[in-house]
């Protein structure tokens, strides 16, 4: 849906009261020296990764602060490889066999467009799942958020997924360079009409959605005018994509050549009209000029706050933290780590205040339950039909749910991340709440069954990784130092135990005893019974509180 | 008591409804309300109520339940422990057993003719670990089974075979179970979901007692915890109701105070009067596993036990005496059980280690009062390891309440219990022998998996519904083993068939359990020779 009528249609703001005044932080950039404990540990992985799994706290537990984010910022694994035909022999595929990558043999088949577009979300899923221990896959959410794209309106699956290929290799590189291949990419020029955009028919979609959405933003700062995006538009005429090729490529013809002033919030700036050739060269006068503007580091800081952080940004964060990360973005010329660095050693970011407010989108509750219990899924190369089939599954998820990745609403991406005054809290509704608990509940209970093939949280599997699953107190404390972020008073934890894993008894033994039987003799029914209904009960207790869906 | 005639009592007319229904508008409970309506339903079945009431830990019923006939052989072996004869509470016209000196309020209510006392109940091999014993009078298994379901929802199952697909609806608006507390538990399990609600439960807004949960702290996180938590309870779909049941009732008669047992109680009456349709309560009151210090060392009448007996007592005499108040008391009959007794002879620490069959008081007006077997036969001179040994299976205390209070039939109780049960005559079962229970229940939510013939000998055809997509039979069994797949594979939208063909499998109950995208739904089949 083109995003004008969308807003035209759908601006209907809920208004309710203004929230109270929060006691938020002076807390800056400051480098972080406080405690590196797994407390520590654990926000910083569930605000970077899908979830902190046990391991993965172990691991950065034993390195610094410093090392820790380091890491995370500077992925070792290679890019993964791509989609793969899922869907012959159901739907045949004349070029390329089941089980062989798509993406380089593009269609013009409707149906065949449709099942690879489905292939790529569904292995999309998979990385999502299956993610290293870097923040590649969170942050590579993030672009796609934030510049929007549906699969559907680019339809040509190829387009989608280069689109997505590039944004993954660009997602922690330079971020000048990334609208560039932004504006210059077969699916962008699909999906805002830039490859119809000629001189003699202006079309000013991408134009306008380059300034205000991709590095501009809005505010009361932002003061470009109605004709810079007509003249930014003039810049980028000429752009096209290749029938044959599907290459994209600069044809001089379509091009208006004449010179384009912009407004006094340019400064007045003239790009002078290049020919021939040349003419591809005002679209870098043109990005030079946009980042020229102090907003859009700053715009991009905020962006990245509220994806990292937390969406409110007041006064206080907005000297303290969004200015002085905005001269890091334009000091290291827009390169993107120097900022998630600093972001993210800060004392801003350990600030108590800031740990626990995150709402989780749709992605992250459910591939960090599904990566946090360790959820077993098919071998992706061995049984890649399987894994693709259960991704599949998990994707549906994130679409009732109401996060469609790959397909936002529109182009502005999802309303969680731009719509004020609620943001995050709209992924939170009487319709996408009880889902979020059903999904948890079919996942610790049957799971999910397909091709003799099942995905199910293991309860006693994930219980015995802990360090003392016998003593029922350390179980609990253990679990939710994997599980939650807000803490739990010591008496609802000695409710929880007593009534789930004493089955309310007051003796601790009682619990011992059962676990100490279950381990001698792993094989009896009654006995994996007696603890595996107690801990289903009790993570499936632990996942439908509300503290679950804060990280 | 007919359904109507109860509406009758219960909901008033409404030009009287503002001095009853507290607080709220006279418009949400016009006649016109889905409330209303739901609750004028004509064809509705059975209105009865059960109220389980759980004694967590192993009850000493040789110490409550007391027999006056072996009065030497009972002092023997426990002299620590043991209530001296003439502190014996008398039952009138039964001269061999009484009850423990706390327990005057029971003692009343048989007197009254409300409480039937069925001696040693228990089951073949007692189990004597807390947990297991605990499962095995859950799920309503033989001490040799694991079963992973709990038997009333295994009957709440073959009453609402559709749940939860279309529910709530307008024949079944409220929860079909309702625990106090805050945890479901295993013996309200059906085959595939759990068919009971906590009403402490997080996602509930009314915490009635024993909150659990945490205030939100004053930060952002707190923040963001209240406004998922608001959700939460907006989005309850049984909130409305429960609130509007509960709000319905503003009166009830006395209850003891500091009592927990009495206060889950009082609220299951408050429900019950208020009008919801919830077949099952379950309550629970802990502390009987009374290995030490179960009596006060010199004087055996009072302690730590006695304190726990007094307050089940006063609590279920309050209850039966509000429940008569509030003029349900034909409507609702509860039982107590906990998971075993406890051992004849006691031991040093002037306690009782775990042991076997015991006592179950089922109460209310309707229950056929009067005492249900013998006194248990205690050895001259006990030893260590001597247990009670069990006059009644526990599974048929279970079947005669679905047979003659829920009007369940003899082959479904089958279904649900596994083997035919002794039926006792400890409930009135006139309502039960009237002809002609039609049972919308049947019907109610939508059905996506039948099968017939059912029950069958060989095979049996399953038709099953699927919205289109990815879509899985399987059979399980009452262990909750896969013991076969009938489908696994993507459909178009339609209704499909498949057949289950059992071979050499052992007679007894198989689930057909249909997985479509989020949705589960199981139908139980019964093999028979």
């Amino acid at each position: 849906m083109d995003r004008r009528q969308f807003l035209a249609a759908k601006r209907t703001n809920p208004a309710p009261a203004p929230p109270p005044e929060q006691s938020r932080t002076q807390s800056g950039l400051n480098p972080y020296s406080g405690p590196w404990t797994r407390n520590e540990v654990q926000h910083l992985l569930k605000r970077t990764l899908f979830g902190s799994t046990r391991a993965d706290i172990a691991y950065f537990l034993g390195r610094t602060v410093d090392q820790a984010v380091n890491e995370l910022l500077n992925p070792t694994a290679p890019l993964p490889s791509p989609p793969i035909n899922d869907y012959s022999p159901a739907t045949p595929d004349p070029a390329v066999a089941a089980g062989a990558t798509w993406v380089n043999n593009p269609t013009n088949d409707g149906t065949l467009n449709s099942q690879r577009r489905n292939s790529f979300k569904k292995w999309w899923a998979g990385q999502m799942i299956n993610q290293d221990r870097s923040i590649r896959e969170k942050i590579t959410l993030f672009w796609s958020d934030h510049f929007g794209t549906e699969t559907t309106t680019i339809n040509f699956s190829h387009y989608v997924y280069w689109h997505h290929a590039m944004l993954r290799q660009n997602c922690l590189g330079n971020f000048k360079q990334l609208i560039k291949s932004v504006t210059l990419d077969a699916g962008m020029l699909r999906y805002l009409n830039g490859y119809l955009n000629t001189a003699s028919a202006p079309d000013e979609n991408y134009a306008r959605e380059l300034q205000e959405l991709f590095t501009l933003g809005k505010g009361p700062t932002v003061l470009y005018t109605e004709d810079d995006v007509r003249k930014a538009a003039k810049v980028l005429t000429g752009w096209r994509i290749n029938n044959t090729t599907y290459a994209v490529f600069f044809d001089a013809t379509r091009h208006d050549s004449t010179s384009k002033q912009f407004s006094s919030y340019y400064g007045g700036t003239t790009i002078a009209g290049q020919t021939g050739a040349n003419g591809a060269l005002e679209t870098d006068d043109l990005i030079n000029m946009l980042f020229a503007k102090d907003e859009v580091s700053k715009y991009i800081c905020r962006c990245l706050y509220r994806w990292f952080v937390y969406y409110k940004i007041d006064a206080a964060a907005e000297t303290n933290v969004i200015e002085p990360l905005a001269a890091i973005f334009r000091t290291n010329n827009f390169e993107i780590k120097p900022v998630l660095s600093a972001l993210l050693k800060s004392e801003h970011f350990f600030d108590v205040l800031n740990q626990g407010c995150l709402i989780k989108s749709p992605v992250d509750n459910v591939v960090s339950s599904l990566r946090e219990f360790g959820v077993v899924f098919p071998n992706t190369t061995t049984e890649y039909a399987d894994a693709y089939g259960m991704w599949n599954y998990i994707r549906n998820w994130f679409t009732n749910m109401g996060q469609d990745i790959g397909d936002p609403p529109d182009v502005s991406g999802w309303p969680a991340y731009y719509q004020e005054p609620q943001f995050h809290e709209m992924w939170i509704n009487s319709d996408t709440l009880p889902k979020r608990n059903q999904f948890t509940d079919i996942m610790i209970t049957n799971g999910y069954t397909r091709n003799g093939k099942k995905i199910v949280i293991n309860a006693v599997a994930f219980t015995q990784s802990l360090p003392n699953p016998s003593d029922p107190n350390l179980l609990l404390d253990d679990a939710l130092a994997i599980l939650y972020r807000v803490p739990i008073s010591a008496t609802a934890k000695q409710t929880i135990k007593e009534q789930i894993l004493l089955s309310n008894q007051t003796q601790d033994y009682y619990w011992t005893n059962a676990w100490n039987a279950y381990i001698v003799n792993p094989a009896d029914t009654a006995s994996f019974n007696i603890v595996n209904t107690r801990l289903k009960s009790l993570y499936q207790y632990l996942m439908n509180l509300s503290e679950y869906q804060l990280s | 008591m007919k359904r109507r005639e109860f509406l009758k009592n219960t909901v008033p007319a409404a030009a009287i409804l503002p001095a009853v229904v507290d607080g709220y508008s006279v418009k949400a409970f016009d006649n016109n309300s889905p409330l209303l309506q739901a609750l004028m339903n004509p064809t509705i079945d059975t209105d009865h109520v059960l109220v389980i009431v759980q004694l967590n830990g192993g009850n000493d019923g040789l110490n409550m339940v007391i027999p006056i006939s072996t009065y030497s052989a009972y002092y023997n072996a426990r002299s620590n422990v043991a209530i001296p004869q003439n502190r014996i509470l008398p039952l009138t016209g039964y001269t061999q057993t009484g009850l423990h000196p706390a327990m005057t309020g029971l003692q009343a209510l048989y007197n009254q003719n409300k409480l039937n006392i069925v001696q040693a109940v228990g089951y073949p091999s007692p189990n004597f670990s807390h947990f297991r014993a605990t499962d095995i009078w859950m799920s309503g298994s033989s001490s040799d089974q694991v079963v992973n379901s709990g038997w009333a929802g295994r009957y709440l199952n073959t009453e609402y075979p559709n749940y939860p697909t279309g529910y709530p609806n307008t024949t079944m608006p409220d929860p079909l179970a309702i625990q106090i507390g805050s945890i479901t538990s295993l013996a309200m399990q059906g085959p595939s979901m759990n068919m009971g609600m906590s009403i402490t439960n997080p996602t509930s807004f009314y915490n009635l007692i024993n909150n659990v949960l945490d205030p939100a702290p004053n930060n952002p996180m707190g923040y963001e915890l209240t406004y998922v938590r608001t959700i939460a309870s907006q989005t309850n779909q049984y909130a409305v109701r429960i609130t509007g049941a509960a709000n319905l009732v503003t009166q009830q008669s006395a209850y003891p105070t500091n009592n927990s047992l009495g206060d889950q109680l009082k609220i299951v009456a408050r429900l019950v009067k208020g009008g919801l349709k919830t077949r099952i309560y379950m309550v629970s009151y802990g502390g009987f596993d009374t290995h030490s210090l179960q009596t006060d060392a010199t004087d055996t009448t009072i302690g730590a036990h006695a304190n726990l007996l007094k307050n089940v007592s006063d609590a279920i005499k309050a209850f039966v005496d509000d429940c008569q108040f509030l003029g349900i008391q034909d409507r609702v009959v509860g039982m107590t059980f906990s998971e075993f007794g406890r051992r004849i002879k006691s031991n040093s620490s002037v306690g009782t280690d775990h042991g076997a069959a015991a006592p179950m008081f089922l109460f209310g007006k309707q229950v056929i009062g009067g005492f249900t077997g013998t006194n248990p036969t205690i050895p001259a001179s006990a030893t260590v390891n001597d247990n009670i040994p069990m006059q009644y299976d526990f599974r048929s205390i279970y079947a005669s309440l679905l047979e003659k209070w829920f009007c369940v039939p003899s082959s479904t109780i089958q279904t649900i219990l596994f083997q035919n049960f002794q039926s006792l005559n400890v409930v009135n079962d006139a309502s039960c022998r009237t002809t002609g229970v039609n049972d919308p229940n049947q019907s109610a939510g939508e059905q996506l998996i039948t099968n017939y013939p059912n029950p069958f000998t060989e095979s049996t055809s399953i038709k099953f519904k699927t919205r289109g997509g990815h879509t899985l039979v399987q059979v399980i069994d009452m262990l909750g083993r896969v013991i076969g797949t009938l489908t696994d594979k993507e459909y178009t939208p339609g209704t499909y068939s498949v057949t289950f063909d059992s071979g050499p499998l052992p007679t007894g109950v198989y689930y057909a359990r249909l997985q479509n995208g989020p949705i589960q739904q199981v139908r139980a089949m019964l093999k028979v020779k």
